[in-house]
């Protein structure tokens, strides 16, 4: 058991690798922009990815789900094993497998239609037909997006109505409205304001009792307060990787130290 | 449209930066006289349509006097004893138009989102080049190649195979001409296919990636991708498009003159001949001896006048309201 120093809180060290990324390198054309990254992401955790922008913490998140499938000058090699399986195998259905890993944006990207349709987007793509099944996953979406109370008497308003903040968790709605196992979340908070960052902070510490939660975080203090784990990236390598408390208290190398402690470029 | 917007935005903005900056008083008057040049040249296009409006209705006067309302719902057209009535022509102008819109509506938006979603850009490219040399085609150009190319084909080969198994219903039986609404319907289609495409390739490629990616992340395939989110983020622009392409359709003259039989009769049929607003202006002016023929000769150009300026008045309105609704996302 290892005592987190940020808030407190204990948790078990010894937990199942959810995804496993060993030896991934990821290309733009001729621009090499993952380097032989190996990252165990652990379930039931919330593992941050810090490092300088650019350094290629979204180019790694987004080889987590095969987005990069749709970019042409994007290669990739090496593997993802999700539940020891590799999701860039030939026999691994692309569809299928996003199913199980949601992505949240930097930007809140609520499609142009009402609250309700955003949310049942994902089960209706995926074969559901039963009018009533989906109207209980939107609910429950909506609800465990900490967003029902809110949108409940307005739900066939549009969805790019709402405010930044209820986009955002709009958009985690409907990411939980396929019951992920594993939710990817791309700098979630970054064109938030303080008030609504705190919001989905405190979602992201609810989702961790049931979801494997990775976020590309440009800020310390939100690394610190929402991760159980931390990887370190620089010029498209990851430096470190280990629980969070020890990457901020007693990092093992020096160019980690020097970012957390704000002595880096 | 968008571009007066834009303008105006700008000058709005440049004018605040102006304030700010405290400008000389010079500038200022300089500025002001720009906004009056500005605001004269609207003006004078204003009064140019108004003037042209004018104009009509004056040169139709002793035919809107002589036959009134009933001109419209006439299909008599006699220069001998000086009977004349639109509904014929009304008539050719719509269906060839609303033929040409339909298949160059279905045509040209699946065209839009096989370049815009799924072709290769090594195809794309020069795919979309092609369809864009066709909007500058010359009408006349078109024109033979629908009469010596198009009609022989469309009257020998397709219509009689349509009719072979669609002829019990009423559009597609009688004679076959090879020259008739269909083939007028068909040939601006062709004409208008690279205005639908062209502006809906350019709405669809508008469409925020981030909206695709999401898309994509919930485990949407890129057919559903395309058809269920990046088409309806679309819509009322490529609506505004197809409206436009509409536009041009009911306006074109020398073209559907040249294919479309030139005879003032309404048949159930889209094979049967048939004659346009356009067309008979264009073909009958010089004839038009009597002061009442050319008056209604006038006429029909003041009917193609008020339909065409209802038409582009409704794109652009769809178009504004794309662009505002586009506007509240941001
Ligand atoms: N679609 C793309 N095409 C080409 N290069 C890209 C693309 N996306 C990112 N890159 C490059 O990859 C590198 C890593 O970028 P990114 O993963 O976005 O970094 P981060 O998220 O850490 O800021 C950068 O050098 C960036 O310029
Ligand atoms: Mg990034």
């Amino acid at each position: 058991m290892i005592q987190r120093a940020i808030d407190g809180r204990e948790t078990s060290a010894a937990t199942a690798v959810k995804v496993r990324v060993s030896h991934l390198d990821v290309y733009y054309g001729s621009n090499h922009a993952i380097r032989d990254a190996s990252l165990d992401i652990e379930e039931n955790q919330v593992t941050a990815l810090i490092g300088p922008s650019g350094c290629g913490k979204s180019t790694f998140i987004r080889a987590i789900n095969r987005l990069h499938d749709l970019t042409p000058s994007a290669r990739v090699s090496g593997k993802v094993e999700l539940d020891d399986v590799d999701i860039y195998s030939r026999d691994v259905d692309p569809i299928v497998m996003r199913r199980r890993v949601g992505m949240v944006f930097q930007r809140p990207n609520p499609f142009p239609m009402s609250i309700y349709d955003n949310v049942a987007y994902g089960p209706r793509v995926n074969g559901e037909r039963n009018a009533s099944r989906i109207a209980v996953l939107v609910e429950d979406s909506l609800r465990h997006a900490a967003l029902w109370d809110e949108v409940k008497d307005r739900l066939s308003e549009s969805g790019v109505a709402l405010s930044g903040g209820q986009q955002q968790r709009l958009c985690i709605a409907r990411v939980l409205s396929l019951r992920p196992e594993v939710i990817l979340m791309d700098e979630p908070a970054s064109a938030l304001d303080p008030i609504a960052t705190a919001k989905i902070e405190e979602l992201i510490a609810e989702l961790r009792e049931q979801y494997t939660v990775v976020i590309v975080t440009h800020s310390m203090a939100q690394a610190g307060r929402v991760s159980d784990r931390t990887a370190f990236f620089l010029n498209g390598s990851i430096v470190e990787a280990g629980p969070t408390n020890q990457i901020f208290t007693r990092p093992k190398e020096r160019r980690t130290e020097d970012y957390i402690t704000g002595r880096f470029g | 449209m968008s571009i007066e917007l834009d303008s105006h935005r700008t000058l709005t903005a440049a004018r605040g930066r102006a304030a700010q900056r405290g400008l000389t008083t010079r500038q200022a008057v300089a500025d002001r006289a720009f906004r009056v040049a500005l605001l004269g040249a609207t003006l004078l296009f204003v009064a140019l349509v108004a003037g042209l409006f004018i104009e009509l209705v004056h040169g139709s006067w002793e035919s809107i006097v002589t036959f009134g309302a009933g001109f419209l719902w006439s299909s008599e057209w006699n220069p001998v004893t000086n009977h004349f009535g639109a509904l014929p022509f009304i008539y050719g102008t719509l269906v060839s138009s609303a033929i040409a819109i339909v298949i160059a509506g279905v045509v040209g938006i699946s065209a839009a989102v096989f370049l815009a979603e799924f072709a290769h850009p090594v195809v794309a490219r020069p795919v979309s080049f092609f369809i864009e040399l066709l909007a500058a085609v010359p009408s006349v150009v078109f024109g033979l190649w629908g009469l010596f190319v198009l009609a022989p084909i469309l009257g020998h080969t397709v219509e009689p195979f349509i009719q072979r198994y669609l002829g019990f219903l009423p559009f597609f039986s009688g004679p076959i001409y090879g020259v008739g609404l269909f083939t007028a319907g068909l040939l601006l289609a062709l004409m208008i296919v690279p205005t639908v495409s062209a502006i809906a390739r350019d709405l669809i490629q508008a469409v925020p990636n981030e909206l695709r990616e999401a898309s994509i992340a919930l485990g949407a395939t890129r057919w559903e991708t395309a058809t269920r989110i990046v088409l309806p983020s679309a819509r009322s622009g490529i609506v505004g498009a197809c409206v436009l392409a509409l536009g041009r359709a009911l306006g074109e003259t020398i073209a559907a003159t040249m294919v479309i039989g030139n005879r003032p009769a309404i048949s159930a049929s889209l094979f049967a001949p048939g004659y346009t607003l356009s067309s008979v202006i264009a073909n009958e002016f010089t004839e038009a001896t009597s002061s009442i023929y050319l008056s209604a000769l006038l006429e029909l150009g003041l009917i193609l006048f008020v339909v065409s300026v209802v038409v582009n008045g409704c794109a652009r309105i769809l178009m504004w309201s794309m662009l505002r609704s586009q506007g509240r996302r941001s």
